[in-house]
Protein backbone atom coordinates (compact mmCIF):
# COMPACT_ATOMS: atom_id res chain seq x y z
CA UNK A 1 0.00 0.00 0.00
CA UNK A 2 1.44 3.12 -1.18
CA UNK A 3 -0.91 6.34 -0.57
CA UNK A 4 -0.64 8.90 -2.61
CA UNK A 5 0.99 12.57 -1.19
CA UNK A 6 -1.21 14.62 -4.10
CA UNK A 7 -3.96 16.64 -2.61
CA UNK A 8 -5.83 16.91 -5.70
CA UNK A 9 -5.95 12.85 -5.65
CA UNK A 10 -7.63 12.86 -1.93
CA UNK A 11 -9.60 15.61 -2.78
CA UNK A 12 -10.90 13.82 -6.02
CA UNK A 13 -10.72 10.73 -3.93
CA UNK A 14 -13.12 12.14 -1.10
CA UNK A 15 -15.69 13.53 -3.72
CA UNK A 16 -15.72 10.20 -5.35
CA UNK A 17 -16.80 8.35 -2.36
CA UNK A 18 -19.07 11.39 -1.46
CA UNK A 19 -20.84 10.51 -4.74
CA UNK A 20 -20.68 6.76 -3.94
CA UNK A 21 -22.74 7.33 -0.56
CA UNK A 22 -25.76 7.98 -2.49
CA UNK A 23 -26.09 4.27 -3.16
CA UNK A 24 -26.64 3.89 0.23
CA UNK A 25 -29.08 6.82 0.71
CA UNK A 26 -29.32 10.65 0.22
CA UNK A 27 -27.30 12.11 2.48
CA UNK A 28 -25.52 15.57 2.95
CA UNK A 29 -22.56 14.84 1.87
CA UNK A 30 -23.86 13.48 -1.53
CA UNK A 31 -25.38 17.02 -1.94
CA UNK A 32 -22.64 18.96 -1.08
CA UNK A 33 -20.33 17.32 -3.73
CA UNK A 34 -23.19 17.40 -6.33
CA UNK A 35 -23.85 21.00 -5.54
CA UNK A 36 -19.73 21.64 -5.93
CA UNK A 37 -19.50 19.91 -9.43
CA UNK A 38 -22.35 22.20 -10.89
CA UNK A 39 -21.02 24.88 -9.69
CA UNK A 40 -17.89 24.33 -10.50
CA UNK A 41 -18.28 23.08 -14.15
CA UNK A 42 -20.51 26.17 -14.57
CA UNK A 43 -17.22 28.19 -13.66
CA UNK A 44 -14.86 25.97 -16.05
CA UNK A 45 -17.44 26.43 -18.52
CA UNK A 46 -18.15 30.29 -18.80
CA UNK A 47 -13.63 30.48 -18.17
CA UNK A 48 -12.67 28.49 -21.18
CA UNK A 49 -14.94 29.76 -23.53
CA UNK A 50 -13.78 33.05 -23.08
CA UNK A 51 -10.23 31.96 -22.89
CA UNK A 52 -10.38 29.61 -26.25
CA UNK A 53 -13.21 31.03 -27.98
CA UNK A 54 -14.20 34.20 -27.51
CA UNK A 55 -10.94 36.08 -27.01
CA UNK A 56 -8.84 34.14 -29.87
CA UNK A 57 -11.86 33.90 -32.49
CA UNK A 58 -13.41 37.77 -31.77
CA UNK A 59 -11.49 39.81 -29.18
CA UNK A 60 -7.95 39.48 -30.52
CA UNK A 61 -8.70 39.69 -34.19
CA UNK A 62 -11.01 42.99 -33.29
CA UNK A 63 -9.34 44.76 -31.07
CA UNK A 64 -5.23 43.57 -31.23
CA UNK A 65 -4.88 42.59 -35.02
CA UNK A 66 -7.49 45.09 -36.56
CA UNK A 67 -5.04 47.36 -38.21
CA UNK A 68 -3.31 44.14 -39.96
CA UNK A 69 -6.46 42.14 -40.98
CA UNK A 70 -9.68 44.09 -41.09
CA UNK A 71 -12.23 41.80 -40.75
CA UNK A 72 -15.20 44.00 -40.66
CA UNK A 73 -17.67 40.54 -40.94
CA UNK A 74 -16.69 40.29 -37.23
CA UNK A 75 -18.78 42.91 -36.03
CA UNK A 76 -21.64 41.19 -36.95
CA UNK A 77 -21.36 37.98 -34.48
CA UNK A 78 -19.97 40.93 -31.53
CA UNK A 79 -23.33 42.90 -32.29
CA UNK A 80 -25.51 39.70 -31.93
CA UNK A 81 -23.39 38.58 -29.14
CA UNK A 82 -24.13 41.40 -27.13
CA UNK A 83 -28.22 41.99 -28.07
CA UNK A 84 -28.35 38.36 -26.43
CA UNK A 85 -27.96 40.11 -23.36
CA UNK A 86 -30.57 42.42 -23.82
CA UNK A 87 -32.90 39.75 -22.37
CA UNK A 88 -31.67 40.87 -18.72
CA UNK A 89 -33.41 44.55 -19.62
CA UNK A 90 -37.10 44.08 -19.71
CA UNK A 91 -37.28 47.51 -22.32
CA UNK A 92 -35.12 46.12 -24.76
CA UNK A 93 -35.30 42.58 -24.61
CA UNK A 94 -37.06 42.15 -27.95
CA UNK A 95 -33.12 42.31 -29.14
CA UNK A 96 -32.38 39.46 -28.24
CA UNK A 97 -34.84 38.01 -31.01
CA UNK A 98 -32.62 38.38 -33.56
CA UNK A 99 -29.33 35.97 -32.20
CA UNK A 100 -32.15 33.28 -31.32
CA UNK A 101 -33.76 34.15 -34.64
CA UNK A 102 -30.20 33.73 -36.41
CA UNK A 103 -28.93 30.67 -34.31
CA UNK A 104 -32.40 28.75 -34.91
CA UNK A 105 -31.75 29.21 -38.66
CA UNK A 106 -28.38 28.13 -38.81
CA UNK A 107 -28.52 25.00 -36.73
CA UNK A 108 -31.18 23.24 -38.27
CA UNK A 109 -29.81 23.97 -41.50
CA UNK A 110 -26.34 22.35 -40.86
CA UNK A 111 -28.18 19.60 -39.40
CA UNK A 112 -30.67 18.73 -41.75
CA UNK A 113 -28.14 18.72 -44.47
CA UNK A 114 -25.54 16.45 -42.38
CA UNK A 115 -28.26 14.19 -41.96
CA UNK A 116 -29.27 13.98 -45.53
CA UNK A 117 -25.53 13.38 -46.89
CA UNK A 118 -24.42 11.17 -43.89
CA UNK A 119 -27.57 9.21 -42.72
CA UNK A 120 -30.31 9.24 -45.28
CA UNK A 121 -28.43 8.95 -48.40
CA UNK A 122 -25.30 6.73 -47.29
CA UNK A 123 -27.59 4.71 -45.12
CA UNK A 124 -30.21 3.66 -48.14
CA UNK A 125 -26.91 3.09 -50.45
CA UNK A 126 -25.86 0.80 -47.52
CA UNK A 127 -28.88 -1.59 -47.30
CA UNK A 128 -28.44 -1.99 -51.06
CA UNK A 129 -26.49 -5.33 -50.76
CA UNK A 130 -26.77 -8.03 -53.04
CA UNK A 131 -28.68 -11.34 -51.48
CA UNK A 132 -26.79 -13.94 -53.08
CA UNK A 133 -22.88 -13.82 -52.67
CA UNK A 134 -21.51 -16.55 -54.34
CA UNK A 135 -18.86 -18.95 -51.95
CA UNK A 136 -19.81 -16.71 -48.89
CA UNK A 137 -22.41 -18.32 -47.12
CA UNK A 138 -22.25 -16.09 -43.77
CA UNK A 139 -22.38 -13.08 -45.83
CA UNK A 140 -25.46 -13.92 -47.97
CA UNK A 141 -26.87 -14.85 -44.18
CA UNK A 142 -25.74 -11.93 -43.11
CA UNK A 143 -26.96 -9.35 -45.80
CA UNK A 144 -30.53 -11.28 -46.16
CA UNK A 145 -31.10 -10.46 -42.15
CA UNK A 146 -29.79 -6.98 -42.70
CA UNK A 147 -32.18 -6.45 -45.68
CA UNK A 148 -35.09 -8.32 -43.81
CA UNK A 149 -34.95 -7.05 -40.59
CA UNK A 150 -34.96 -3.27 -42.54
CA UNK A 151 -37.96 -4.10 -44.46
CA UNK A 152 -39.78 -5.73 -41.34
CA UNK A 153 -39.29 -2.88 -39.20
CA UNK A 154 -40.17 -0.37 -41.42
CA UNK A 155 -43.55 -2.32 -42.27
CA UNK A 156 -44.12 -1.94 -38.20
CA UNK A 157 -43.98 1.56 -37.97
CA UNK A 158 -46.56 1.68 -41.35
CA UNK A 159 -49.44 2.56 -39.33
CA UNK A 160 -51.61 3.84 -42.92
CA UNK A 161 -52.77 0.15 -42.68
CA UNK A 162 -54.38 -2.02 -39.99
CA UNK A 163 -51.47 -5.04 -39.01
CA UNK A 164 -53.24 -8.20 -40.70
CA UNK A 165 -52.31 -10.99 -42.83
CA UNK A 166 -49.12 -10.60 -44.09
CA UNK A 167 -48.51 -7.08 -43.36
CA UNK A 168 -49.02 -8.54 -39.61
CA UNK A 169 -46.83 -11.33 -39.60
CA UNK A 170 -44.34 -8.70 -41.13
CA UNK A 171 -44.92 -6.04 -38.50
CA UNK A 172 -44.34 -8.77 -35.60
CA UNK A 173 -40.99 -10.14 -37.47
CA UNK A 174 -40.00 -6.19 -37.03
CA UNK A 175 -40.87 -6.28 -33.45
CA UNK A 176 -38.45 -9.43 -33.20
CA UNK A 177 -35.72 -7.08 -34.46
CA UNK A 178 -36.48 -3.97 -32.59
CA UNK A 179 -36.15 -6.38 -29.40
CA UNK A 180 -33.06 -7.76 -30.53
CA UNK A 181 -31.47 -4.13 -30.62
CA UNK A 182 -32.79 -3.23 -27.46
CA UNK A 183 -31.55 -6.26 -26.15
CA UNK A 184 -27.90 -5.28 -27.59
CA UNK A 185 -28.40 -1.65 -26.56
CA UNK A 186 -29.38 -2.53 -23.23
CA UNK A 187 -26.02 -5.04 -22.78
CA UNK A 188 -23.89 -2.54 -24.41
CA UNK A 189 -25.02 -0.02 -21.56
CA UNK A 190 -24.42 -2.37 -18.61
CA UNK A 191 -20.71 -2.45 -20.19
CA UNK A 192 -20.19 1.21 -20.15
CA UNK A 193 -21.35 1.30 -16.60
CA UNK A 194 -19.39 -0.85 -15.26
CA UNK A 195 -17.14 0.44 -17.03
CA UNK A 196 -17.61 3.65 -15.28
CA UNK A 197 -17.70 1.76 -11.74
CA UNK A 198 -13.95 0.05 -13.25
CA UNK A 199 -12.46 3.47 -13.62
CA UNK A 200 -13.47 5.27 -10.17
CA UNK A 201 -12.69 1.54 -8.97
CA UNK A 202 -8.91 1.74 -10.07
CA UNK A 203 -8.27 5.67 -9.20
CA UNK A 204 -9.23 4.95 -5.79
CA UNK A 205 -7.52 1.54 -5.43
CA UNK A 206 -4.35 2.61 -7.75
CA UNK A 207 -3.63 6.82 -7.84
CA UNK A 208 -4.98 7.45 -4.09
CA UNK A 209 -4.14 4.10 -2.21
CA UNK A 210 -1.79 2.70 -4.27
CA UNK A 211 -3.10 -0.90 -3.56
CA UNK A 212 -2.84 -2.46 -7.32
CA UNK A 213 0.32 -4.50 -8.30
CA UNK A 214 -0.84 -5.51 -11.94
CA UNK B 1 -39.35 -21.93 -3.29
CA UNK B 2 -41.77 -19.46 -2.68
CA UNK B 3 -40.83 -18.10 0.09
CA UNK B 4 -37.31 -18.04 -1.47
CA UNK B 5 -38.76 -16.22 -4.64
CA UNK B 6 -40.75 -13.34 -2.36
CA UNK B 7 -37.44 -13.01 -0.70
CA UNK B 8 -36.00 -12.01 -3.93
CA UNK B 9 -38.43 -9.49 -4.71
CA UNK B 10 -38.13 -7.79 -1.44
CA UNK B 11 -34.57 -7.87 -2.14
CA UNK B 12 -32.75 -4.56 -0.94
CA UNK B 13 -31.11 -3.12 -4.22
CA UNK B 14 -28.06 -2.34 -2.02
CA UNK B 15 -26.96 -5.93 -1.62
CA UNK B 16 -27.17 -5.82 -5.17
CA UNK B 17 -24.75 -2.30 -5.21
CA UNK B 18 -22.41 -4.43 -2.42
CA UNK B 19 -21.78 -7.24 -4.93
CA UNK B 20 -20.92 -5.67 -8.17
CA UNK B 21 -18.63 -3.46 -6.16
CA UNK B 22 -17.12 -6.16 -4.58
CA UNK B 23 -16.90 -8.41 -7.73
CA UNK B 24 -15.49 -5.39 -9.98
CA UNK B 25 -12.61 -4.72 -7.16
CA UNK B 26 -11.80 -8.41 -6.11
CA UNK B 27 -10.22 -8.63 -9.81
CA UNK B 28 -8.52 -5.19 -10.14
CA UNK B 29 -7.03 -6.49 -6.43
CA UNK B 30 -5.59 -9.96 -6.80
CA UNK B 31 -5.32 -10.11 -10.92
CA UNK B 32 -6.81 -13.30 -11.91
CA UNK B 33 -7.32 -13.73 -15.81
CA UNK B 34 -10.18 -15.13 -17.00
CA UNK B 35 -10.20 -15.02 -20.37
CA UNK B 36 -7.94 -13.89 -23.44
CA UNK B 37 -8.79 -10.59 -25.13
CA UNK B 38 -9.67 -11.87 -28.94
CA UNK B 39 -9.64 -8.81 -31.26
CA UNK B 40 -13.12 -8.43 -33.08
CA UNK B 41 -12.89 -7.33 -36.98
CA UNK B 42 -13.70 -3.95 -36.00
CA UNK B 43 -10.98 -2.80 -33.72
CA UNK B 44 -9.18 -4.73 -36.49
CA UNK B 45 -10.61 -2.51 -38.50
CA UNK B 46 -9.55 0.60 -36.81
CA UNK B 47 -5.61 -0.82 -36.36
CA UNK B 48 -5.22 -1.42 -39.94
CA UNK B 49 -6.61 1.49 -40.78
CA UNK B 50 -4.11 3.59 -38.67
CA UNK B 51 -1.03 1.11 -39.99
CA UNK B 52 -2.43 1.95 -43.46
CA UNK B 53 -1.56 5.21 -43.46
CA UNK B 54 1.97 6.33 -44.80
CA UNK B 55 4.36 8.00 -42.48
CA UNK B 56 4.63 11.04 -42.31
CA UNK B 57 0.72 11.77 -42.67
CA UNK B 58 -1.33 14.08 -40.71
CA UNK B 59 -4.53 12.66 -39.09
CA UNK B 60 -6.84 14.62 -37.04
CA UNK B 61 -7.24 13.50 -33.67
CA UNK B 62 -11.24 14.54 -31.84
CA UNK B 63 -11.27 13.52 -28.17
CA UNK B 64 -14.77 14.31 -27.76
CA UNK B 65 -14.89 13.00 -24.26
CA UNK B 66 -15.04 14.54 -20.50
CA UNK B 67 -13.84 12.62 -17.65
CA UNK B 68 -17.37 11.44 -16.93
CA UNK B 69 -16.44 8.68 -19.47
CA UNK B 70 -12.37 8.74 -18.96
CA UNK B 71 -12.76 4.84 -17.88
CA UNK B 72 -13.92 4.10 -21.50
CA UNK B 73 -12.37 6.18 -24.09
CA UNK B 74 -9.14 7.19 -22.38
CA UNK B 75 -7.35 3.73 -23.02
CA UNK B 76 -8.49 3.58 -26.76
CA UNK B 77 -7.19 7.33 -27.07
CA UNK B 78 -4.00 6.45 -25.47
CA UNK B 79 -3.40 3.51 -27.44
CA UNK B 80 -4.31 5.63 -30.63
CA UNK B 81 -1.68 8.24 -29.75
CA UNK B 82 0.55 5.30 -29.61
CA UNK B 83 0.30 3.66 -32.39
CA UNK B 84 -0.14 7.14 -34.59
CA UNK B 85 3.34 7.99 -32.85
CA UNK B 86 4.72 4.61 -33.38
CA UNK B 87 4.17 4.83 -37.13
CA UNK B 88 5.66 8.46 -37.17
CA UNK B 89 2.45 10.06 -38.04
CA UNK B 90 1.41 13.69 -37.09
CA UNK B 91 -1.91 14.44 -34.71
CA UNK B 92 -3.35 17.59 -35.02
CA UNK B 93 -5.73 17.40 -32.02
CA UNK B 94 -9.46 18.96 -31.08
CA UNK B 95 -11.46 18.50 -28.08
CA UNK B 96 -15.81 19.36 -28.62
CA UNK B 97 -15.95 18.73 -24.97
CA UNK B 98 -15.21 21.55 -22.83
CA UNK B 99 -13.35 19.47 -20.09
CA UNK B 100 -11.65 17.36 -22.90
CA UNK B 101 -9.16 19.68 -23.35
CA UNK B 102 -6.62 18.70 -20.03
CA UNK B 103 -7.34 15.17 -21.43
CA UNK B 104 -6.17 15.77 -24.80
CA UNK B 105 -2.78 17.16 -24.02
CA UNK B 106 -2.44 14.67 -20.95
CA UNK B 107 -2.79 11.56 -23.56
CA UNK B 108 -0.60 13.56 -26.33
CA UNK B 109 2.31 14.92 -23.96
CA UNK B 110 2.51 11.14 -22.14
CA UNK B 111 3.07 9.42 -25.40
CA UNK B 112 5.07 12.32 -26.85
CA UNK B 113 7.29 11.65 -24.19
CA UNK B 114 7.16 8.12 -23.97
CA UNK B 115 7.68 8.14 -27.90
CA UNK B 116 10.03 10.97 -28.35
CA UNK B 117 8.16 12.87 -30.04
CA UNK B 118 8.11 17.04 -30.21
CA UNK B 119 5.41 18.99 -29.08
CA UNK B 120 4.55 21.68 -31.91
CA UNK B 121 6.66 19.40 -34.38
CA UNK B 122 5.49 16.17 -33.96
CA UNK B 123 1.84 16.59 -32.57
CA UNK B 124 -0.15 19.88 -31.32
CA UNK B 125 -3.30 19.83 -29.33
CA UNK B 126 -5.84 22.71 -30.81
CA UNK B 127 -7.92 22.25 -27.51
CA UNK B 128 -12.06 23.69 -27.36
CA UNK B 129 -13.78 25.40 -29.68
CA UNK B 130 -17.47 26.16 -28.79
CA UNK B 131 -20.33 25.24 -31.56
CA UNK B 132 -20.55 21.97 -32.24
CA UNK B 133 -20.94 20.88 -35.50
CA UNK B 134 -20.58 24.42 -36.54
CA UNK B 135 -16.89 24.05 -35.76
CA UNK B 136 -16.57 21.02 -37.94
CA UNK B 137 -18.34 22.86 -40.93
CA UNK B 138 -15.74 25.82 -40.37
CA UNK B 139 -12.43 23.62 -39.84
CA UNK B 140 -13.91 22.45 -43.64
CA UNK B 141 -13.37 26.02 -44.95
CA UNK B 142 -9.91 26.78 -42.79
CA UNK B 143 -8.97 24.87 -39.55
CA UNK B 144 -6.53 27.93 -38.58
CA UNK B 145 -9.04 30.40 -38.63
CA UNK B 146 -10.93 28.45 -36.85
CA UNK B 147 -8.03 27.78 -34.16
CA UNK B 148 -5.85 30.65 -34.44
CA UNK B 149 -4.48 29.23 -31.42
CA UNK B 150 -3.42 26.19 -29.74
CA UNK B 151 -4.53 25.06 -26.14
CA UNK B 152 -1.04 27.00 -24.96
CA UNK B 153 -2.46 29.85 -26.67
CA UNK B 154 0.52 29.87 -29.20
CA UNK B 155 -0.55 31.28 -32.95
CA UNK B 156 -1.06 28.27 -35.16
CA UNK B 157 1.01 30.03 -37.67
CA UNK B 158 4.12 29.27 -35.29
CA UNK B 159 3.73 25.45 -34.66
CA UNK B 160 5.25 23.80 -37.34
CA UNK B 161 3.06 20.53 -37.38
CA UNK B 162 0.66 23.03 -39.00
CA UNK B 163 2.29 24.06 -41.71
CA UNK B 164 0.30 23.51 -44.83
CA UNK B 165 -2.92 22.76 -43.01
CA UNK B 166 -5.56 24.75 -44.41
CA UNK B 167 -8.88 22.75 -44.31
CA UNK B 168 -9.91 18.84 -44.49
CA UNK B 169 -7.71 18.31 -47.96
CA UNK B 170 -4.85 17.95 -45.66
CA UNK B 171 -5.89 15.85 -43.34
CA UNK B 172 -5.66 11.61 -44.48
CA UNK B 173 -7.53 10.70 -41.68
CA UNK B 174 -9.61 11.29 -38.70
CA UNK B 175 -9.54 9.56 -35.33
CA UNK B 176 -12.64 10.31 -33.65
CA UNK B 177 -13.12 9.83 -29.62
CA UNK B 178 -16.31 10.01 -28.59
CA UNK B 179 -18.74 10.16 -25.62
CA UNK B 180 -21.59 11.22 -27.18
CA UNK B 181 -22.76 14.85 -28.63
CA UNK B 182 -20.95 16.27 -30.35
CA UNK B 183 -18.77 13.63 -31.30
CA UNK B 184 -18.85 10.50 -34.05
CA UNK B 185 -21.95 11.05 -35.27
CA UNK B 186 -21.54 14.84 -36.07
CA UNK B 187 -18.32 14.13 -37.41
CA UNK B 188 -19.83 11.30 -40.23
CA UNK B 189 -22.33 14.12 -41.38
CA UNK B 190 -20.05 17.19 -41.29
CA UNK B 191 -17.76 15.99 -42.49
CA UNK B 192 -17.17 12.40 -43.74
CA UNK B 193 -19.91 12.48 -46.40
CA UNK B 194 -19.64 16.27 -47.00
CA UNK B 195 -15.52 16.23 -46.97
CA UNK B 196 -14.44 12.36 -47.81
CA UNK B 197 -12.08 12.13 -45.13
CA UNK B 198 -11.33 8.77 -44.31
CA UNK B 199 -12.67 7.88 -40.59
CA UNK B 200 -12.19 5.64 -37.22
CA UNK B 201 -14.07 6.01 -34.07
CA UNK B 202 -13.25 4.17 -30.36
CA UNK B 203 -17.08 5.27 -29.20
CA UNK B 204 -18.45 4.73 -25.08
CA UNK B 205 -20.69 1.50 -25.43
CA UNK B 206 -23.98 2.98 -24.35
CA UNK B 207 -23.28 4.60 -27.91
CA UNK B 208 -21.84 1.72 -30.21
CA UNK B 209 -24.87 0.67 -31.29
CA UNK B 210 -25.90 4.28 -33.05
CA UNK B 211 -22.59 3.12 -34.84
CA UNK B 212 -22.92 -0.06 -36.02
CA UNK B 213 -24.81 1.47 -39.52
CA UNK B 214 -22.00 3.68 -40.08
CA UNK B 215 -19.27 0.82 -39.86
CA UNK B 216 -21.83 -1.36 -42.33
CA UNK B 217 -22.11 1.15 -44.70
CA UNK B 218 -17.96 1.56 -45.00
CA UNK B 219 -18.65 5.44 -43.68
CA UNK B 220 -16.02 3.94 -40.69
CA UNK B 221 -13.39 1.93 -41.31
CA UNK B 222 -13.50 0.58 -37.74
CA UNK B 223 -15.14 0.73 -34.28
CA UNK B 224 -13.91 0.36 -30.72
CA UNK B 225 -17.28 -0.08 -28.33
CA UNK B 226 -15.99 0.60 -24.87
CA UNK B 227 -14.15 -0.67 -22.59
CA UNK B 228 -14.15 -4.50 -24.21
CA UNK B 229 -13.45 -2.36 -27.63
CA UNK B 230 -10.21 -0.54 -25.95
CA UNK B 231 -9.24 -3.93 -24.35
CA UNK B 232 -9.16 -5.46 -27.87
CA UNK B 233 -7.16 -2.28 -29.56
CA UNK B 234 -4.49 -2.72 -26.73
CA UNK B 235 -3.71 -6.07 -27.02
CA UNK B 236 -3.44 -5.33 -31.17
CA UNK B 237 -1.07 -2.68 -30.83
CA UNK B 238 0.63 -5.01 -28.73
CA UNK B 239 0.73 -2.74 -25.60
CA UNK B 240 -2.08 -4.53 -22.81
CA UNK B 241 -3.01 -1.41 -20.40
CA UNK B 242 -5.66 0.25 -18.39
CA UNK B 243 -8.35 -1.35 -20.84
CA UNK B 244 -7.45 -4.84 -20.17
CA UNK B 245 -6.79 -4.73 -16.72
CA UNK B 246 -10.56 -3.85 -16.06
CA UNK B 247 -11.69 -6.69 -18.54
CA UNK B 248 -11.75 -9.07 -15.78
CA UNK B 249 -13.67 -7.42 -13.46
CA UNK B 250 -15.63 -6.52 -16.48
CA UNK B 251 -16.86 -9.86 -16.90
CA UNK B 252 -17.33 -10.71 -13.64
CA UNK B 253 -19.97 -8.41 -13.28
CA UNK B 254 -21.51 -9.30 -16.68
CA UNK B 255 -22.06 -12.94 -15.45
CA UNK B 256 -23.52 -11.77 -12.07
CA UNK B 257 -25.84 -9.00 -13.68
CA UNK B 258 -26.79 -11.68 -16.43
CA UNK B 259 -27.91 -14.49 -13.24
CA UNK B 260 -29.67 -11.33 -11.27
CA UNK B 261 -31.36 -10.82 -14.39
CA UNK B 262 -32.08 -14.47 -14.60
CA UNK B 263 -33.45 -14.49 -11.05
CA UNK B 264 -34.88 -11.40 -11.60
CA UNK B 265 -37.30 -12.81 -14.02
CA UNK B 266 -38.07 -15.89 -12.22
CA UNK B 267 -38.90 -14.13 -9.34
CA UNK B 268 -41.22 -12.20 -11.67
CA UNK B 269 -42.73 -15.06 -13.09
CA UNK B 270 -43.64 -16.71 -9.72
CA UNK B 271 -45.51 -13.68 -9.13
CA UNK B 272 -48.09 -14.23 -11.44
CA UNK B 273 -50.67 -16.64 -11.51
CA UNK B 274 -53.27 -17.67 -13.63
CA UNK B 275 -56.80 -16.16 -12.31
CA UNK B 276 -58.96 -19.27 -11.13
CA UNK B 277 -62.51 -19.27 -12.49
Amino acid sequence: MHLSSDIGVWIGAFLTLGIFSFLYKDNPVYKFCEHLFVGISAGYYVVLTMISSVYPNMIQPLFTNFTHDRNYFLLIPLALGIMLFSRFFPRGDWLSRWPIAFILGVYPALRITGFAQGDLVEQVHGTMLPLWVPGDAGTTINNWLLVGGLLTTLIFFFFSKEHKGALGGSARVGIYFLMISFGASYGYTVMARVSLLIGRVMFLLDDWLGLLRF
Amino acid sequence: MRDFLAGLRALDRRWIFLAVGLLVIAPLLFGFHLAPVVPSHRAKGFYDAIERLPEGSTVLVAADYDPGTRAENYPMHLAAARQLMRRNIKIIGVELYPAGVPIGDDVLRTMGAELGKKLGVDYVNLGYKVGNELVMSSMGTSIPKTFPVDSRGVPVSKIPVMRGIENFQQIDMIVSISAGYPGTKEWVQQVVSRFHVPMIAGVTAVSAPEYYPYLQAGQLQGLLGGMAGAAEYEALVGKPALATRGMDAQSLAHVFIAFMIILGNIAFLGQRKPAKG
